[in-house]
């Protein structure tokens, strides 16, 4: 099958496109042709690579779980390494991307939205690295619960701005990330966390995300000899999850599948998995699936994660998942705590509570398949920045 | 087909003077009081009436119509409320419109949606995260009931977009005076006129400034170059201001009296 690439104003099917302020246009006019220009400029792609050899660590690892793999029907169990980059995170692959891509434009100020503070960091962390002023908007909620990402991006130089308006949380430091976009264009780049947003952002943010897969489709083959039989990610946004599946897409015998955060159970109403409780709508300048209401109403999110607590998903996503290519499923809070907890104690692996959301749907895959079946996941982060939430969970005095 | 808008334009344009239009939520502040807020505006002299789809989300907003969204939201406004309040406005004889972020109308159903609107008297929809490559469907639907589409443009908009979005909007042009969001400001910024003058040269589509107006010498001064003045955070802030629902009402009616003067004082 050929890979669903995103058309003329980035569609993917009938989601994607641009829902935005005319005032914007012209902003994303100038990075769509300033991404469509660096992917052919080998002197961009040149400084890319460099950084991510130098800087983020990359080529990320790739590490067999076997001790975890005895809870997951006996499959093999292949966890792409991302965790280890520079910031802890995938986040890092678009940053620098974007970061490159501002200073190729003459901007001299980002404005990044951030949920759990990964996003938030990894900008920080890249406008330091390049010079440029950073300012955070992040939900005063999630200040609160994510205190030790706040200092983190004060240390960095960054300005972090609680967001006090609608729910405190993602979607309204979202909401508040565009206003000064729209107010400060001409000297500011938005730098957007996640395949959602406007045309370009799901593809340029795609673009820069794919090299996970690129490598782990390599590191496989040189392990076992064959591709995957499933390829699995947790999906909030969806940015790593479509960065390990986007290489794989034409490979139809691998199977891609997507871990949306079920919170206390989608039959509750309280969750986040927006492909699987949610429908097509408008949010955030793009159309896909959204948690809404009967009358358009943004409806709001509930996980675990912070890092997955959307109301949104990436159009790329809802494309796959209507043409059939990936399947998505809702893990709860509880089966995400317990694969938390498992890899963690078999593996000495504490991987980040978005990323535990893959390992628990490895656990069913792995069952459903059985012991032949060999799984790549995507280990999008570590565990570090949720060891409060965790204590908290499992009853441990701080 | 001629809409109240457009018969408003006309006469308008016929006294030498630009129109006053002015914005409020539906539901806000109260759904009942938005009736009465409503008339308290047509008292005051506004030629033409925007009401708001109060959004969870909405972009282009500043603090006051946020506030003012989320005070509607949290009584459960929903799309009857807002054919109410048009209905409510177009039987007191003013032309009406509504504004509305997309996803609303794509929930409500798109050909419905425009439907509704013709059938409660209004004259047309502005929506101002629609941009022209999404919107064939509402062309569509606009056209089939008569209704006018009308879209934002902003000091940003080069000339060739300008040419292009300015094509598919009948009623009014609404010119962002300015590059941000909805508010009260101390000035009118110049790249307003600028606009407006880029504008007349692609179309002949009456043209409505607005954000940042708040009072009469700023509607005076917009209303030199401008087919109409566009007021909502002002109105707003008096209602979220006042006391008692009274005092905000006799507000609003006095803010408009004073901008309905300055909307006439400008040529």
């Amino acid at each position: 099958m050929s890979t669903p690439e995103s058309t003329i104003l980035g569609h993917f099917g009938p989601y994607g496109g641009r829902f935005v302020p005319e005032a914007l246009i012209g902003a994303l006019e100038e990075l769509e042709a300033a991404h469509i220009s660096s992917q052919k400029d080998p002197v961009f792609q040149a400084q890319l690579a460099h950084l991510h050899l130098t800087y983020t660590g990359r080529p990320s690892i790739l590490t067999e779980a076997k001790r975890f793999a005895e809870h997951a029907g006996g499959a093999r169990i292949l966890l792409k390494r991302e965790d280890l980059n520079h910031t802890g995170s995938h986040k890092i692959n678009n940053v620098l991307g974007q970061a490159l891509l501002t200073k190729r434009m003459g901007k001299k100020r980002i404005i990044a939205e951030t949920g759990a503070g990964q996003h938030g960091v990894a900008s920080a962390t890249a406008a330091a690295l390049m010079g440029l002023e950073c300012v955070v908007y992040m939900g005063e909620e999630d200040t609160r619960r994510q205190s030790l990402n706040v200092a983190r991006m004060k240390i960095l130089g960054a300005e972090v701005i609680p967001v006090t308006t609608g729910s405190r949380t993602l979607k309204d430091a979202i909401n508040e990330a565009m206003r000064d976009w729209v107010t400060n264009v001409d000297t500011t780049h938005y730098l957007l966390g996640t395949v959602a947003g406007p045309h370009p952002f799901p593809t340029m943010v795609r673009d820069f995300h794919k090299i996970i897969g690129e490598e782990a489709k390599i590191q496989v083959q040189e392990l076992i000899g064959r591709l995957p039989d499933a390829v699995l990610a947790c999906v909030g946004g969806g940015s790593n999850a479509i960065g390990i599946f986007h290489d794989f897409i034409p490979n139809a015998q691998v199977r891609l599948i997507g871990l949306e955060a079920g919170g206390d159970g989608v039959e509750t109403g309280r969750h986040a998995a927006t492909i699987t409780g949610g429908s097509a709508g408008v949010l955030h300048g793009t159309r896909s699936y959204v948690l809404q209401d009967a009358n358009g109403q943004t409806v709001e999110s509930h996980s675990i994660s912070a890092g997955l607590d959307y109301p949104g998903v990436g159009p790329e996503h809802a494309y796959l998942h209507d043409i059939g290519r990936a399947e998505y499923r809702a893990i709860t809070d509880s089966q995400a705590m317990e694969a938390f907890a498992l890899l963690s104690k078999t593996e000495g692996i504490i991987p980040a509570i978005e990323s535990a959301h893959a390992l628990a749907g490895a656990m069913q895959v792995g069952k459903e398949l059985g012991p032949d079946a060999v799984l790549l996941i995507n280990l999008s982060g570590r565990g570090d920045k949720d060891v409060q939430t965790a204590a908290q969970y499992f009853g441990i005095p701080l | 087909m001629t809409t109240t808008l457009d018969q408003l334009f006309v006469k308008v344009r016929a006294e030498n003077r630009a129109a006053l239009i002015a914005y409020i939520p539906a539901g806000f502040p109260t759904i009942e009081g938005c009736n009465k807020a409503i008339a308290a505006l047509v008292a005051g002299g506004v030629d033409a009436i925007e009401i708001g789809f109060p959004y969870s989300d909405p972009v282009m907003d500043g603090p006051i119509i946020q506030a003012a969204a989320e005070r509607s939201l949290s009584q459960g406004t929903g799309a009857a409320d807002v054919f109410a309040a048009l209905k409510c406005a177009t039987d007191l004889g003013v032309a009406a419109v509504v504004m509305t972020y997309w996803n609303p109308i794509e929930k409500y159903g798109v050909d419905e949606f425009a439907k509704s609107i013709a059938t409660n008297g209004g004259s047309g929809v502005i929506t101002p995260d629609l941009t022209i490559e999404e919107s064939d469907r509402w062309r569509d639907a606009t056209n089939k009931y008569g209704i006018s589409p009308i879209y934002v443009v902003a000091p940003s908009t080069g000339d060739a977009r300008l040419a292009k979005v300015t094509a598919r909007c009948s009623g009014f042009i609404y010119a962002a005076s300015l590059m941000g969001v909805t508010g009260t400001r101390t000035s009118i910024s110049s790249g307003a006129s600028d606009l407006v003058a880029r504008v007349r040269k692609v179309s002949n589509v009456p043209v409505a400034v607005g954000l940042g107006v708040s009072n009469r010498d700023q509607a005076r001064e917009v209303a030199g170059y401008a087919d109409g003045v566009i007021v909502g955070s002002a109105f707003i802030k008096c209602l979220l201001d006042a006391k008692s629902e009274d005092e905000g009402l006799k507000a609003i009616t006095a803010l408009a009296q004073g901008l309905a003067e300055g909307v006439r004082e400008g040529r």
